[in-house]
């Protein structure tokens, strides 16, 4: 076996090295980077104040159905429907919805690694919204109240004060986030896009030797998440210092 | 100054304001004492809207600042508010906690809200701490801190919400001498306290407020040494002796 392995490294090294880790990190960093722009803005809609029918409850009733449309907020109430819905379906349905349902109802030329791309970034963004919410929200009560008491506005608290603050909770979990992500892309060689998994399916293929392969592939991912891991410790080390 | 008329309050089935009619004058020094959960800090925070009142009015200077078409936090810049628990700014420098609000609110340039700041931070004896970490602080210190940063925003008003509550006890001596300094300099003063010594001394007038009403109010010495409310007098007697 031993033998097989260091064969199948000689031979198919720029498999697994230039096209499935290459792909594999393309693809991971395309999902977190997209997903982190998306799930920024799902998290900021899903704690907004619109309330659109704020004005029809003028006897400030606190109970009954006017009480409930006044205080209804039609944004945050589609951005939480989005996050349960993407947290409650599996990936790989979502992966096929994107692959095979989405192009027949967005009519653009793109190929599989555009919609896999696309999959996986607005499956990150419900996760990575909720490690916003939850980061800002960690942010003691009284930072909000104390910049408000002093004049600062909504947004003005937010960008100078919360932030800040909750930023330091937010980017170790999103580290985390990209972790998951890496093992999460496996699931688009259903669709051969070229990442780690992918070369697995290619070489084996080829060579039959899937506990070897397998292996190898394993051995990568084992590399890549280990060494991830280790720098999302060494970034929370620092700011614990601090 | 600021004067409520009927204000009313709830927390879910819990009313915590029943009717407050209150009139704070300019450079009026006011405590309110009372047992916990009377609702003093309830109403201190109605008076610059952090909570909402159910009903009523507040007025400041003169405009009705419930109603919705105020723009609030252009009259909470009128009102300085010192918490509890500090509530510093964690990830900046002392002197960013003060310079923050007047840079970001008022656009003042940042060495003249330095400027300003540091003659603040040296009344209160933090000049030395300028830059360190707002972290790096006492909690006497953090108070301080709290309390120069309201004023850096030259309010009409400051709101204290038990200033020294969370403070070790050698360390409220420092945070009452600097809110004493403020009042003789004649800062209106509105001081949730349960400190007894500190609002006999300090005040013009103590309102004692029980099960969300004011169940008395008068000068210091009317309401210490000769209070009428029954309510009043079993209170006093179980904080003063
Ligand atoms: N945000 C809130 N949600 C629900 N209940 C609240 C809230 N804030 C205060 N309460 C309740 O309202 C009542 C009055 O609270 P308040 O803080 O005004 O009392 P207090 O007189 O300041 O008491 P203390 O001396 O303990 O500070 C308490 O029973 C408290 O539990
Ligand atoms: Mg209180």
């Amino acid at each position: 076996m031993i033998e097989n392995i260091i064969m199948l490294i000689k031979q198919y090294w720029h498999v697994f090295l230039l096209e499935g880790l290459r792909y594999t990190l393309i693809l991971s960093a395309i999902a977190v980077f997209f997903g982190v722009l998306f799930g920024a803005f799902i998290a900021f809609g899903r704690m907004s104040d619109i309330r659109p029918f704020k004005k029809i409850n003028k006897n400030k009733k606190k109970k009954g159905f006017i009480h409930w449309l006044a205080n209804f907020n039609p944004v945050s109430w589609l951005c939480s429907v989005y996050t349960e819905v993407i947290r409650g379906t599996p990936l790989l349905l979502q992966l096929y919805l994107f692959v095979f349902g989405l192009p027949k109802v967005i009519p653009i030329e793109a190929d599989y690694f555009f919609w896999v791309s696309l999959a996986l970034a607005c499956n990150s963004a419900a996760y990575v919204s909720e490690l916003f919410r939850s980061g800002i929200q960690a942010v003691d009560k009284g930072q909000s109240e104390a910049a408000r008491s002093l004049g600062m506005n909504k947004s003005q608290t937010m960008l100078k004060v919360i932030m800040p603050q909750a930023i330091k909770n937010i980017l170790p979990a999103i580290g985390n986030e990209f972790i998951a992500i890496v093992k999460e892309t496996s699931m688009a060689s259903t669709f051969f896009v070229g990442e780690l998994m992918t070369s697995y399916l290619k070489v084996n293929g080829v060579e039959y030797l899937a506990l070897e392969i397998l292996i190898i592939v394993g051995a990568i991912y084992l590399a890549l998440t280990f060494t991830l891991s280790k720098i999302v410790l060494a970034y929370e080390r620092r700011l614990n210092s601090k | 100054m600021i004067k409520t008329v009927d204000l009313y309050k709830s927390f879910g089935e819990l009313q915590v304001l029943k009717g407050i009619n209150e009139h704070i004058a300019p450079q009026e020094v006011v405590s309110i004492i009372g047992p916990s959960g009377g609702g003093k800090s309830t109403f201190l925070r109605c008076l610059n809207m952090l909570e909402t009142p159910d009903s009523g009015q507040i007025f400041f200077e003169g405009v009705d600042i419930t109603s919705e078409k105020v723009d609030i936090d252009l009259h909470r810049q009128k009102m300085g508010m010192v918490f509890q628990h500090f509530n510093v700014f964690p990830h900046l420098s002392v002197l960013e906690n003060v310079t923050l609000a007047p840079t970001v609110v008022k656009k003042i340039a940042k060495n003249e809200a330095a400027e300003q700041a540091m003659e603040l931070l040296n009344r209160v004896g933090l000049a030395e701490k300028a830059n360190e970490s707002a972290t790096s602080l006492s909690g006497g210190q953090k108070q301080r801190l709290a309390i120069v940063r309201a004023l850096a925003m030259e309010p009409d008003v400051m709101l204290f919400d038990e200033p020294t509550s969370a403070l070790d006890p050698e360390m409220v001596g420092e945070v009452l001498e600097v809110i004493k300094d403020l009042v003789k300099g004649g800062m209106t003063s509105v001081i949730v306290t349960h400190e007894m010594g500190f609002a006999k001394e300090v005040s013009d007038r103590v309102v004692f407020m029980d099960g969300g009403i004011i169940a008395e109010e008068g000068t210091p010495d009317e309401v210490f040494n000769n209070p009428q409310n029954p309510r009043t007098k079993d209170f006093l007697s179980k904080v003063l002796y």
